[in-house]
């Protein structure tokens, strides 16, 4: 019953794009269908309710009338419309003219903000800056040490002061052993607290006149519901933040909330959590997540990842052989390398529409994948080619080989059956893709 | 279990009444007559406070069907009518933990990532530590950074056990570890805790089947109750956490995690209507004596405060 927003929209858009001409009735009926499904995705009451007014004014106004496929004017606008809500291109956060740049991480109880925080300074080292912690959650049980942890893990100094009952002191004596060090990046954790704690909000905001954060983000649960709008706007109120990350984006949650935040506090979301490992950070990307929503999938994106990535001969040469369907285990290692030159498998499965929803059999996950692999080294180049041969001694033969299991071994040799079928849909729906990316982008900008 | 705890409920729960009839009540108050725009309004209340679309309408047909039926014209009948159904679809009677058939009581608590899992367990531990009871916590969370050393100090302010393995270690292991303490130390309760998973994630809900496995060859009828932490703030996405959990291991009972903020929690009403999980304990606080037994009768006139 609960599909995906994209899922649903995506239904909805194939009927009224079915129809030829579009009465103002069946644009109401559509939309109807659209503001339920925005419902479903977490989408604030209000903000679902002014969203579809809005389309609603443009659809039944002359211009649709006028347009040869009204149909397809609607879904264009409704793509437009989310684009803006969630704010146009990505941007950036900002730097201070005067190092170092001060980010501040704020938002509700496990919300997911420490993560974040190593995320963050992973990140921005990577772009060649010297990040440096500051450990200002001194409530919650060992959330102090958990930033350490994950300091020590990435190789980046953590400050804390043990036994200090007072947070903005910590951020004070942080800043400024981050100066004495000469760090130009300096990441402070917050305590996780309620937008209604008044002492807890104080506090956060005495923080912020004490410190002067070049950027203060505010960390928002990508499955958090209705109750986004006023967290958000509480926050918001309060501390002025300057942009928003959405964290484990990698769930099934479809994430209306990132247009609810957007539209009551109007600051844009910068910066989405993938995973609980420390890479697991990306740049929003407004127009992705738009057309996510609308079901057409992040193509572009993934054609870009593609393009740059992988050996296009060699992905030729495999698409011919899906297509044929001579695909052997042997290529599917070599395309299971390939494909994982890409990232993580199921954030890059997110990208293509429909997807998600077909590999919801088959578990595809990293550790898996090398399990995987090491069955298929196990196997001779004859087997490989020729997966039916083996049979009960070559499986207890490859399992032993591989450290794995004769279970384990079946579910891959099943699955392998299974992802072949697969493989052959996935073809031709990148092919589709291609084309629909193509037309949005030609129709859009 | 925590029936001394009812009184603090009520008063926790009025905290965030704004009035005396709240939300529902002012709602109803400007309408002469029952017509599609109360319903409309109710509409707005219901899913505002997560309670989903389908759920949602769901309700809307029964009241309106209680409408229909008894001829109620007056609109101010509808908020108790309405109270009333959402009271029944959440289901009347106990939830209490039933610790003295067996021991150890083995409690395993599982749930995304960052609802309250290791909060939950360490307030569940103190309040039966206070009964006397001998609780023996496991420390399954493994992966997470500094998970074990939070879980160690809820065990001090508890005054509960704890057994601990290195970070990295296999959870199931640990858990097997607790059991066979438990069963050793003559102890009342176990409680294990988990690492905070995405129900997407099928390598990480597989460990959990193997958890719950493991712990049942040590002792076969464990665990006597898996609960699911759902963060309040949750919205739509809880059922499929609710959905895929269940279906890995069974949930017993949900634990409904911040409700001292203004998020309703409403979602858990379409849960108990789709999967038929009641939701049994919830969490008010940050503190090792926010946690309550869940009443229907409370959590409804909670939402419409
Ligand atoms: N306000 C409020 N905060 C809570 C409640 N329960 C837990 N928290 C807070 O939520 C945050 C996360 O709680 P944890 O108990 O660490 O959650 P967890 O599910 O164990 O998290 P992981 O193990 O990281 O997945 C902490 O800051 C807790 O203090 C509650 O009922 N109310
Ligand atoms: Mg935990």
């Amino acid at each position: 019953m609960f599909e995906d927003l994209s899922n649903k929209l995506e239904s909805v858009f194939k009927q009224l794009r079915g129809q030829g001409k579009l009465t103002e009735k069946n644009i109401k009926d559509g939309l109807r269908d659209v503001r339920r499904a925005l419902l479903e995705s977490d989408v604030n009451y209000k903000v679902a309710k002014d969203f579809i007014k809005r389309v609603e004014e443009r659809a039944v106004g002359e211009e649709v009338l006028r347009s040869l496929k009204p149909g397809e004017y609607v879904v264009r606008y409704v793509h437009e419309e989310l684009i803006n809500l969630l704010g146009g291109k990505f941007q950036d956060i900002q730097v201070a003219p005067q190092p170092p740049t001060i980010v501040m991480v704020c938002g509700l109880q496990g919300s997911g903000k420490t993560t974040l925080c190593g995320k963050f300074a992973r990140y921005f080292r990577k772009k060649g800056k010297h990040p440096f912690l500051i450990a200002g959650d001194i409530y919650r049980p060992a959330a102090i040490h958990q930033l350490q942890v994950i300091g020590k893990q990435l190789d980046i100094p953590v400050f804390s002061i043990e036994g200090e009952k007072d947070a903005v002191t910590i951020c004070r004596k942080g800043l400024a052993e981050a100066k004495r060090l000469g760090h130009d990046f300096v990441i402070i954790d917050t305590a996780g607290r309620l937008q209604i704690d008044e002492a807890m909000m104080a506090e956060v905001e005495r923080i912020k006149h004490e410190i002067q954060p070049t950027e203060i983000v505010f960390v928002a649960d990508a499955m958090i519901g209705q109750e986004a709008v006023n967290v958000a706007k509480a926050f918001h109120d309060r501390l002025a933040f300057d942009s928003v990350a959405l964290t484990k984006m990698d769930g099934d949650a479809r994430g209306g909330a990132a247009l609810s935040i957007r539209a009551v506090t109007g600051k844009p979301i910068k910066y989405i959590g993938v995973g609980e490992k420390m890479d697991a950070l990306e740049p929003f990307n407004p127009e992705g997540m738009a057309s996510r929503i609308l079901g057409m999938g992040d193509v572009l994106a993934l054609i870009d990842k593609v393009q740059s990535e992988v050996d296009l001969e060699k992905a030729k040469k495999m698409e011919e052989k899906i297509l044929k369907q001579t695909f052997t285990l042997e290529d599917f290692l070599e395309q299971l390398q390939e494909i994982r030159k890409l990232g993580p498998l199921d954030q890059l499965l997110k990208m293509v529409p429909g997807a998600d929803k077909m590999m919801k059999g088959a578990s595809m996950d990293e550790r898996e994948l090398s399990r995987v692999e090491a069955i298929i080294r196990s196997m001779t180049p004859q087997e490989r080619r020729h997966p039916r041969i083996i049979k009960g001694s070559r499986r207890k033969r490859i399992a032993k080989g591989s450290g794995t299991t004769v279970r384990e071994v079946n579910r891959l040799l099943e699955d392998f059956r299974q992802m072949q079928k697969m493989m052959k849909k996935m073809g031709a729906m990148q092919r589709k893709g291609k084309a629909l990316g193509k037309m949005m982008n030609m129709k859009i900008r | 279990m925590f029936k001394k705890a009812f009184e603090k409920l009520k008063a926790g729960l009025s905290k965030t009444r704004k009035n005396f009839l709240g939300k529902l009540g002012d709602l109803i108050r400007g309408h002469t007559t029952i017509d599609d725009d109360l319903m409309e309004e109710i509409e707005e209340l219901l899913i505002s406070a997560d309670v989903g679309v389908h759920a949602t309408m769901t309700i809307i047909d029964r009241l309106q069907n209680r409408i229909k039926i008894d001829k109620i014209k007056d609109p101010s009948l509808v908020e108790g009518l309405l109270k009333a159904e959402i009271a029944a679809l959440m289901g009347e009677g106990s939830y209490e933990l039933d610790l003295s058939a067996v021991k150890p009581y083995v409690i395993m608590v599982v749930g995304v990532n960052g609802v309250g899992k290791t909060t939950t367990i360490g307030k569940i531990a103190a309040r039966l530590k206070q009964e006397g009871k001998h609780v023996i916590l496991a420390a399954g969370d493994t992966f997470r950074a500094a998970a074990i050393d939070q879980l160690e100090i809820w065990a001090d302010r508890a005054g509960a056990q704890i057994v601990r393995s290195q970070p990295e270690a296999d959870p199931a292991a640990v858990a097997f570890d607790a059991v066979d303490a438990a069963l050793a130390r003559n102890a009342d309760v176990v409680l294990i805790d988990t690492a905070g998973r995405l129900h997407t994630k099928v390598n990480l809900m597989k460990e959990l089947e193997k958890i719950k496995r493991v712990v049942q060859k040590r002792l076969p009828a464990a665990p006597h109750e898996i609960l699911l932490v759902l963060d309040a703030t949750t919205g739509q996405n809880a059922i499929q956490q609710a959905k895929l959990f269940n279906q890995v291991v069974d949930i017993s009972g949900l634990v409904l995690t911040k409700l001292d903020g203004t998020a309703k929690g409403g979602i858990v009403i379409a849960i108990k209507d789709e999967l038929n999980i009641p939701v049994k304990l919830i969490g008010v606080g940050e503190q090792v004596e926010d946690i309550q037994d869940f009443d229907p009768h409370d959590f409804v006139e909670a939402l419409f405060a």
